[in-house]
């Protein structure tokens, strides 16, 4: 069985200085999952790549959480469209002449 | 080590209040911040450059130093060690962005001058996750068809890496705590391959089917027979049926590329029969042609 792990929300917020109230946003916001556990918020840690990503969003750009969702949509999107430029670079080979 | 300007890093001039070089930092950050501009190493490496220039420039006394020592920045050195043989301590107050930069990231001409240490004791007492390594690695369409054990040397250090059969042109894996080092006790970052498959002069790839062509004798065109092909994975029989006509396009299932980790699994092998019409005929040859174009008419 996988075992899932956990970060305290309180020490996650201590060590990247930010309030609890911004990981409750994005919580609210859907971009990140959060699970009590003992009567203890925590993030997952497969979400804790995405949680310190938003946390530089907004400390480094002063990016607030409207513009966070927006911004991630958006790089979502491109990821999408990059994968399917890929895909069609690939199918496209078929029809070119070896070099 | 070549003088680096960091006004017009920024895109200011040597008259640039602490407003105006806030102003341009953050301007620049926004575009070129490591965050939205995943695996572009480009925007990455400028985003380093602004981070530098943010550094010195925001910071008074190194900014005094920088103006005053910048192109002749050996001198700068010697400014460096009279200083500290005064004892005086140095004043890293100024502020640098946390996206997994650490000092080793800044260069070597911020490193004769200001010793090395960016940044303040912001960044000195909290945790950050290593920054996240890109690499590329190129594969031929027969090293992307089996599962197979590679070696790679990632900043000094050798990783093993197994690639697994069917890796996409263009696919991209991580490898976690392959990065570099956490800051502070803070995570190590992870390790991103992408692979590039080269063209194969053989076949062709659209997914996980394989495609390819074979030439085919007329006679065995039109009588039928069969014929032997080389995979990618050891030879097979194809049965040409009579009269197969110039352009005929066969499938064979599960003979293509296999299934990206999924074990057992193949996409199909799509052969093209190209028939070659003999040249050079003797006169023999040419009469019996003749004798059956005219059963044709």
């Amino acid at each position: 069985m996988e075992m899932q792990e956990f970060i305290p929300i309180d020490i996650f917020c201590r060590q990247h200085g930010v309030e609890i109230s911004f990981i409750s946003s994005l919580q609210e916001f859907g971009l990140i999952e959060v699970t009590r556990i003992n009567e203890a918020e925590c993030i997952p840690l497969n979400q804790l790549v995405r949680a310190e990503k938003f946390v530089r969003l907004h400390g480094d750009l002063e990016i607030n959480l409207e513009g966070i969702d927006v911004i991630t949509h958006l790089l979502q999107r491109i990821k999408d469209m990059q994968a399917q430029i890929q895909e069609l670079k690939n199918r496209l080979g078929l029809y070119e002449e070896n070099q | 080590m070549s003088f680096i300007d960091y006004y017009e890093i920024l895109g200011i001039n040597k008259k640039a209040t602490e407003d105006d070089i806030k102003k341009a930092y953050r301007k620049l950050a926004r575009k070129l911040h490591p965050d939205l501009n995943p695996n572009d190493k480009e925007a990455n490496k400028k985003f380093q450059q602004i981070n530098e220039a943010n550094e010195v420039l925001s910071d008074p006394e190194k900014r005094k130093k920088y103006d005053q020592y910048g192109e002749n920045w050996q001198h700068g050195e010697e400014y460096e060690k009279a200083r500290q043989a005064q004892g005086r301590q140095a004043n890293t107050g100024g502020q640098h962005f946390s996206s997994g930069f650490d000092d080793s990231d800044f260069s070597d001409f911020f490193g004769s001058m200001f010793g090395g240490s960016a940044g303040g004791s912001k960044t000195s007492q909290a945790k950050f996750r290593g920054q996240d390594y890109n690499s590329e690695l190129a594969l031929t369409l027969r090293d992307a068809f089996t599962t197979h054990a590679r070696t790679l040397t990632i900043n000094g250090k050798n990783v093993r890496i197994t690639i697994p059969a069917g890796i996409e042109n263009g696919q991209t894996i991580k490898l976690k705590g392959y990065g570099s080092k956490g800051v502070n006790g803070g995570p190590d970052g992870d390790l991103y391959i992408t692979f590039s498959i080269v063209n194969d002069p053989l076949f062709k790839r659209a997914g996980n089917d394989l495609y390819s062509t074979v030439n085919l004798d007329l006679y065995t065109a039109i009588l039928g027979g069969e014929i032997t092909f080389d995979t990618l994975n050891g030879k097979i029989k194809l049965k040409i049926n009579p009269e197969t006509q110039n352009g005929t396009k066969i499938r064979v299932k599960g003979k293509g590329f296999p299934v990206y980790k999924k074990e057992g699994q193949s996409g199909d092998l799509y052969v093209t029969y190209l028939i070659q019409i003999p040249t050079n005929l003797t006169e023999k040859q040419k009469e019996l042609f003749a004798e059956l174009a005219g059963f044709s008419k």
